[in-house]
């Protein structure tokens, strides 16, 4: 195995066991010895933390390891993103998200947050008690591939519904997908007040919105979503 | 201070002084598909299970929550407040953040209920103190408002005071409003408890007032909550908590709670302790 080959290794192992100062050294290691910075992130950091995801779906992984696994991706994107700005890549997707109005849970949502932006998306966070119209605001600006609504109360969760009502009257409802969950939705709730699809946990969410803007080659990866990840990533962690 | 909450037939005093008094939190839909699955079909089975084998498990009153998505709440909580009561005489927690299923409940509601909850929001306080007053019921304040949860006790204390005083000017006694610090999970941040536990000891001091909080949520993300939600009540109860929304069924917090109480004297003798004990042992002896 070549040198690389163990950054490369290593690089996945430290960051699925959250182990930051490693993860930074092999980081730093593998840039001086001409590795590229794209290829760091790809091969390594972001296969890492979908399997931080897929073990945390079963059941295996617990919420404070994604947490630091999530840290310590982020000790190597503090290095990385000037370099892979210069390239000038594009995000895999865009995703505007939000805790419902009325509800202040957000756990869950970021969760979410973490998990895509892990996998290069570039996600825009309203943060909890979200009215419609933010939401809608946020649709016409950024327009992203998908919009997510996290509710975790049964009284909140009617808020998908208005959401998308007020979605639909701004004209934007064929322009985006719709994506909901939290503790107490289920799919049939999600059908019912007319989501475009429903995820049960964080690592499930991030897939549909791969699977929903679809394969992109990873030159077109990046940058942006890089940027916003290092600190919206530091912003979760220090939130909670 | 003392918080008296009744049913027709029994009465349970919270306070500082007393035993710890539990909250069962199982007769609640959210996340329980099965037990949705049947509320929702009218059926009451295992509501009425759930009712008497927390009351046998050492549970003083009971959460009664019946918020199932896309339903009549009011209709479906009243009716689920009269099958607890077919089985039970302990004291009903009526838990709902919809406004007339609240209403509907304390109108049926035969003694003196316990209203969980309302926040420091104006339009909540506005809304809910006044029913509570209506019906003399006692209310559960959580210290938070509309720009969200404090990561600051002091905040937190100031947010509680905020919802006593609001109360008073309802008419409500003190003794009526039982604060909920907010207990959060660590597992997102490990200042949670922390933060949680000084909240209490605050409000403790500064107010005085029982307090209640969600205790099975310090857990949430973690593997054996069981554990850490034991370890959680003693320390939380030695801050001043008086009382707490959690599951009896679970043995490790039932023992945790019984064991605080004897650590904290209130259990002269030892003889819950011990009259719990034996009556594990005849459990098991029985198997």
């Amino acid at each position: 195995m070549s040198r690389e080959e163990e950054i490369r290794a290593g690089l996945f192992d430290h960051t699925l066991n959250g182990h930051a100062p490693e993860v930074k050294a092999l980081t730093e290691e593998g840039l001086k010895l001409g590795m590229d910075p794209m290829d760091i992130l790809f091969k390594a950091l972001i296969p890492s933390l979908e399997e931080v995801g897929r073990r945390f779906e079963k059941g295996d992984f617990f919420v404070p390891e994604m947490l630091i696994a999530a840290r310590a991706m982020q000790g190597a994107l503090v290095i990385l993103r000037p370099l892979i700005a210069e390239t000038g890549a594009k995000p895999v997707g865009r995703y505007v998200i939000g805790t419902v109005k009325g509800d202040i849970h957000d756990i869950g949502k970021n969760l979410c947050v973490i998990m895509l932006e892990g996998a290069g998306f570039e996600v825009f966070d309203l943060g909890v008690n979200t009215p419609p119209e933010k939401f809608v605001a946020a649709v016409q600006e950024h327009q992203p591939d998908v919009v997510g609504f996290s509710a975790f109360l049964t009284t909140t969760m009617p808020m998908f519904k208005v959401n998308i009502e007020a979605i639909t009257k701004a004209g934007l409802r064929d322009k985006v997908h719709i994506a909901v969950g939290g503790a107490p939705v289920t799919e049939e709730y999600a059908k019912h007040v007319g989501a475009d699809s429903y995820a049960p946990d964080a690592s499930m969410a991030t897939r549909m919105a791969k699977e929903i803007v679809g394969d992109r080659s990873e030159g077109s990866q990046g940058a942006k979503a890089l940027e916003q990840a290092v600190m919206k990533i530091d912003e979760t962690l220090r939130k909670g | 201070m003392e918080t008296v909450l009744r049913s027709r037939t029994r009465e349970v005093v919270i306070s500082i002084d007393r035993p710890f008094v539990i909250i069962g939190e199982r007769i609640n839909p959210t996340g329980r598909k099965v037990l949705a699955a049947e509320m929702k079909a009218g059926r009451m089975d295992r509501v009425k299970a759930d009712a008497i084998a927390q009351g046998a498990a050492g549970a003083h009153m009971l959460d009664v929550n019946a918020g199932i998505p896309a339903i009549d709440e009011p209709a479906l909580l009243v009716a689920t407040i009269k099958a607890v009561s077919d089985v039970s005489d302990l004291p009903i927690c009526i838990d709902s953040s919809v406004m007339e299923a609240l209403e509907a409940a304390l109108a049926v509601y035969e003694g003196k209920a316990l209203v969980n909850s309302v926040t420091a929001e104006d339009e909540r306080m506005d809304r809910i103190l006044p029913l509570v007053k209506k019906h003399g019921a006692a209310v559960i304040g959580m210290a938070n408002d509309e720009t969200g949860i404090s990561m600051v006790p002091e905040e937190r204390l100031a947010i509680a005071r905020r919802i006593v005083d609001r109360a008073a000017d309802y008419g409500i006694p003190r003794e009526d409003v039982i604060i909920d610090p907010i207990a959060m999970t660590v597992a997102a941040d490990p200042t949670c408890g922390l933060i949680t536990l000084e909240t209490m000891r605050l409000i403790r001091n500064e107010l005085g007032n029982n307090m209640t909080c969600g205790a099975s949520n310090v857990s949430f993300g973690l593997p054996d909550r069981a554990t850490v939600n034991a370890a959680f009540l003693p320390l939380a109860m030695h801050a001043g908590l008086t009382c707490a929304i959690t599951n009896p069924l679970v043995p490790e917090v039932r023992r945790a709670v019984l064991a605080g109480d004897l650590l904290l004297g209130h259990d002269e003798y030892a003889m819950r302790w011990i009259a719990s004990y034996r009556a594990e042992q005849a459990a098991a002896a029985t198997k």
